[in-house]
């Protein structure tokens, strides 16, 4: 019994060791997911963001179909690499609205009129109120929010081309 | 030489875009006329995780989102909500990571029971041996 017990250090050692040189090689996702997936999408009314389209609010989810909100800045490069994908996914059907966080309705228009634009309604958030809101941890996120006004998913970072066709799945899903 | 553009343009555009982000919340900086709740505000501040920052404090980091949730947290506690229901209300979006204080719950609970057990086995240990010494 003595003698198993001297190894008991070592085992620990090991362990330790193992788990740190594991923490190091593989780190955990740094996502941080909203917890309201999966909850009704809060009561919120946002102003428009630019002149000639509508903003944003809770009302405009209970139309009883899904539909996609972009959180996005024209300030965010990642939200400039995705935007080809919006545009996709809105060619194939997806009703995008979007949300511009900390923006200006001239920054706005530049970056829709050089990068496209899928979006049907802009509303603005100027103090990330609506993003802190959401659960939403940077820009860009979507989330598919279903007929019944769930959130039913959330796309963490911005939307790579190979990832389309999941999207489209997953607001598929919502639609049903 | 062709890559060396896109790549210098890289490094560029980054702090030049982040500039673009301007904070315009009301209370990011600028502290509550009565002391007593900028004080509450403050002590509550330092025990809440900026969201895209790593392992800094909403009232240490210069994020805009922080300034964000600065200004939100001032203006809550000034309509009267207490500490605790702001903390629980963004737990309720972020989960426990915003929080530098976690609440004991299912996946918390090692964290507070495994320093209590290992001074319970090191106190028994030692209790074990004292007694054994006395005897020999």
């Amino acid at each position: 019994m003595r003698k198993l017990f001297i190894w008991v250090p070592l085992v620990i050692f090991v362990a330790f060791a193992g788990l740190a040189i594991w923490a190091l090689v593989a780190p955990p996702s740094r996502d941080i997911p909203s917890r309201l997936v999966g909850q009704q999408l809060p009561e919120f009314a946002l102003d428009p963001q630019i002149a000639g389209r509508p903003g944003l609010s809770r009302a405009d989810f209970r139309a009883g179909e899904a539909r996609m909100i972009n959180v996005f800045g024209s300030w965010c490069i990642p939200c400039r690499v995705e935007n080809p994908q919006l545009v996709e996914l809105a060619r194939a059907g997806v009703p995008i609205d979007a949300v511009a966080v900390r923006d200006t309705p001239a920054q706005v228009q530049a970056f829709l009129a050089q990068y496209g634009d899928p979006f049907q309604r802009i509303g603005a958030d100027p103090n990330g109120r609506f993003q802190v809101m959401l659960g939403s941890a940077g820009v860009p996120e979507s989330f598919i929010v279903d007929g019944a006004g769930v959130i039913r998913y959330q796309h963490i970072g911005e939307i790579r081309p190979e990832q389309v066709p999941e999207i489209i799945e997953k607001w598929r899903e919502a639609s049903r | 030489m062709k890559w060396l553009a896109p790549l210098l343009l890289a490094f560029v555009a980054q702090p030049l875009a982040a500039q673009e982000a301007a904070v315009t919340s009301p209370y990011a900086d600028r502290q509550l006329e009565d002391p007593a709740q900028e004080a509450a505000a403050r002590d509550l501040m330092h025990s809440l995780r900026c969201i895209t920052c790593q392992s800094q404090s909403i009232a240490d980091s210069d994020a805009p989102m922080a300034a964000d949730m600065r200004s939100l947290v001032r203006e809550r506690i000034a309509e009267g909500q207490s500490p605790d229901e702001i903390r629980d209300w963004l737990v309720e979006r972020y989960g426990a990571y915003v929080t530098f204080e976690p609440e004991l719950d299912t996946t918390t609970w090692p964290l507070f029971a495994g320093p209590l057990l290992i001074l319970l086995a090191v106190g028994g240990l030692a209790w074990s041996r004292i007694r054994r010494k006395g005897r020999g």
